[in-house]
């Protein structure tokens, strides 16, 4: 050991200066739920691919496919409440910003009302999706209906299950902040959730867009 | 000497088990990582050498043939999920804080998660030996097999494979954004991303790829469980589905995968070279980028098992996998010049950095020619693939996890381990490897396929199954000196001191073992060996 490699001691080592990096930058958790959305992207991707995959392949190339059960081409229409809850997600993602923006000054009522409403909406989705689901399957329509079912059930249930996810945790920061535990210096869960929650929102409007507004073949 | 400033809180007793069951430490998570991978190292090769019983001979002797399906599924499945890649990320969970100087992991808790996820799946994954059968579709699990058909899995050996995987793949998911964000936002002062050690390097590029990959396997092998459970059509074509899907989808994870598998071993025997040879490493720069080009490619080549579906774009996946060779050549480079003229010690680690380097490269040469299209056409699904895949995994990564580990016991345990038994181990293996692996190149060629519990006496297979069998048992030899010699040593091996290889890393800055809070304090760092400046001075420069 030389002499000037004693000159760093513990005060100056990383050790010090733990939990918070000195260095600046984005904070830990902030990154880990950049990297963890990192992998989310790619899951969905996965599923992307299979429905591309499927479609592509469909028997005839007609898509919505043919129903195994009626010999009818199926007609995917715009469910009553899909307009509604895309609406209100998207909505969910401004006041979710909102309150993000809003700690970032230090207004904790700003922060927990927008926060309170992002909750709201993302259970009105929930609940509205819930119903959906309930019409498709009262005609008959459940995973077991062909690729036409599967790829319909499994990517947006994969995005339902993403959204109950996300308002657990919503609802977690909001707890916290009902606490008073966030401020304008310490609010990294605020802005991990939020990150969590654009990418549940932004995730719709690519499944809405692919599954209701990409045109089919063979009408 | 400066007071501690992370003094551990005053608190009750608590027993020893208690600790370790909670702990966040990332050294006790890594060592529980260890020992959790060499039991299903263990049970793992017991199920290889029922393989190797039932071949030794033509005809059924030991095993029927739904089971000879069941043993080399749950070899395959066993050895790479939990044993190779949990490894080595136990070794990262243990070195690579140590390495960059941190105090611990970023996220302990998601730590200590990621680590239990593994014997939970592990135990889900063998629970199918006891619900009338395990998996038995190959570790590949290929859709429609896997779907429920004729000597595919009878009972929920299938979805309790699905279920384990899903669970391990959760683990490394995890590990990776942990290392991730370890290794770019807690490095010590001073250490720039050119400073880093190697093995640091290559964890960050695996950590990627964990990431960008083992995601798509999820989703893939979910599908199969939706398939299996509720109905689904996605992998079957007579309604609708598309069974190449499962293999597109499957590869764009596996083989990746084998990157993910071999890429730390590869840091860590870059890690063992320099200090065997009293040399730096030789081109750190170019085996940055070498390592950063394998995982970019490693994107690109996952068709390369899918030659023969004709589904496939042949002459694009054939020649990116050719361009593999490239970075690959470089580390061997880099590896060679490092061990060139310099100062050799032949102790255990080094013998098995030699080890993995020669062996690897034979993996590396079997693996170009499989890569050619029309070689391949000859080779898939034959006993030359399975030569193949030893090569890089056992030759490689398996002799590159022995080698790390008798670099770092001494770190981890405080006691040397005994050289002796260690070069026997080491002789047995080697020995043991090679005549198990080297006649699987002539079976293949002679057209022996791969996953099949019997052949005909008259194809003239026998002899070099004989040589394999006896070799299979010559490596289980090697792990009697191996698990003797970590008997002994923790009880009574010589005390390590602080750095008895006269290392180059952090890792041997601090005492051995290192106390919970890993540093008192650290050396300047102005190079990728703060511990060779600091005991040279900056003369080497």
């Amino acid at each position: 050991m030389t002499a000037d490699s004693h000159a760093l001691t513990t005060e100056h080592s990383p050790v010090a200066s733990l939990p918070h990096d000195a260095r600046g930058g984005i904070g830990n958790p902030v990154l880990g739920m950049l990297l963890f959305l990192t992998s989310e992207v790619m899951f969905f991707a996965g599923l992307f691919a299979a429905y591309f995959s499927v479609r592509a392949n469909a028997p005839g190339g007609l898509w919505p496919p043919i129903n195994p059960d009626t010999n009818e081409q199926y007609f995917l229409q715009f469910l009553p409440f899909v307009l509604p809850a895309t609406i209100l997600l998207i909505l969910s993602s401004f006041t979710g910003q909102f309150a993000v923006w809003a700690i970032r000054r230090g207004d904790r009522t700003g922060f927990l009302r927008n926060l309170s409403v992002t909750v709201f909406l993302g259970i009105a989705f929930v609940v509205m999706q819930g119903f959906d689901y309930a019409l498709l399957y009262s005609e008959g329509i459940t995973l077991d209906s062909g690729t036409f079912g599967t790829t319909y059930y499994t990517l947006t249930g994969f995005h339902m299950a993403h959204v109950i996810g996300g308002v657990i945790m919503l609802s977690v920061v909001l707890y916290r902040g009902l606490g008073g535990q966030f401020s304008a210096r310490h609010h990294d869960a605020v802005e991990a959730s939020s990150l969590y929650w654009h990418f549940v929102d932004v995730v719709w409007i690519v499944l809405f867009s692919v599954l209701y507004l990409l045109p089919g073949s063979g009408h | 000497m400066a007071t501690q400033v992370l003094a551990p809180a005053a608190r009750g007793y608590r027993s020893g088990l208690y600790e370790w069951l909670t702990t966040t430490d990332h050294k006790k998570i890594g060592i529980m990582y260890l020992v959790n991978s060499f039991i299903f190292f263990f049970l793992a090769g017991i199920l290889a050498l029922g393989v190797r019983l039932e071949l030794a001979q033509p005809g059924l002797q030991f095993v029927t043939d739904l089971t000879y399906n069941e043993l080399f599924t749950m070899h395959a499945t066993a050895m790479i999920f939990l044993f190779i890649i949990p490894i080595l990320a136990g070794f990262a969970n243990y070195i690579v804080p140590l390495q960059v100087g941190a105090p611990d992991m970023a996220f302990p808790r998601i730590n200590a998660l990621s680590f239990w996820m593994l014997p939970l799946g592990g135990i889900l994954l063998f629970l199918g030996f006891f619900t009338g059968g395990t998996a038995a579709a190959g570790w590949t699990s290929y859709a429609p097999l896997s779907e429920d058909r004729p000597l595919a899995a009878v009972g929920y050996g299938q979805d309790l494979w699905i279920v384990a995987l899903v669970l391990v793949g959760t683990s490394s998911i995890l590990g990776a954004i942990n290392f991730l964000v370890t290794i770019f936002k807690m490095r010590a002062p001073g250490m720039s991303l050119f400073r880093m050690p190697i093995l640091v390097w290559t964890m960050i590029v695996t950590s990627v790829l964990v990431l960008m990959a083992t995601p798509v396997f999820t989703s893939a092998v979910i599908m199969l469980f939706i398939d299996r459970n509720y109905g689904g059509a996605f992998f079957d074509p007579a309604r609708g589905g598309n069974a190449i899907l499962y293999q597109n989808v499957f590869w764009f994870y596996s083989h990746p995968a084998v990157y993910v598998m071999v890429l730390p071993a590869m840091g860590m025997i870059s890690e063992i070279l320099p200090v065997f040879s009293k040399k730096p490493l030789f081109g750190y720069k170019a085996f940055v980028f070498a390592t950063v080009a394998i995982g970019a490619l490693g994107f690109s080549v996952w068709s390369h098992h899918m030659f023969t579906t004709g589904a496939v774009y042949l002459p694009f996946f054939s020649l990116m996998t050719f361009l593999i060779a490239i970075p690959t050549g470089v580390k061997m480079f880099n590896w060679i010049f490092t061990m060139w003229r310099g100062k050799l010690t032949f102790s255990t680690p080094l013998l098995f950095a030699v080890g993995f380097l020669s062996m690897f490269l034979i993996g590396g040469i079997n693996g170009a020619f499989s890569a050619s299209v029309p070689v391949d056409f000859a080779l898939h699904d034959t006993y030359f693939v399975v030569a193949h895949i030893h090569y890089v995994l056992f030759g490689g990564s398996v002799f590159g996890v022995m080698a790390g580990f008798y670099y770092w016991f001494p770190k981890m345990s405080g006691r040397m381990l005994s050289e002796s038994l260690g070069k026997l181990q080491f002789v047995l293996m080697f020995l043991g490897f090679n005549l198990t692996f080297f006649p699987m190149h002539q079976l293949g060629l002679a057209g022996m396929p791969r996953r099949i519990a019997d052949y005909s006496s008259a194809s003239g297979w026998q002899d070099l199954n004989i040589a394999a069998t006896v070799g299979g048992f010559l490596i289980a030899a090697s792990m009697v000196p191996f698990l003797w010699n970590i008997f002994i040593s923790l009880r009574s091996g010589k005390p390590a001191g602080d750095d008895p290889w006269e290392g180059n890393t952090l890792e041997w800055a601090t005492s051995s073992p290192p106390p919970p809070y890993n540093f008192d304090r650290l050396p300047e760092i102005r190079s990728e060996r703060p511990l060779f400046d600091a005991r040279y001075g900056r003369i080497g420069h």
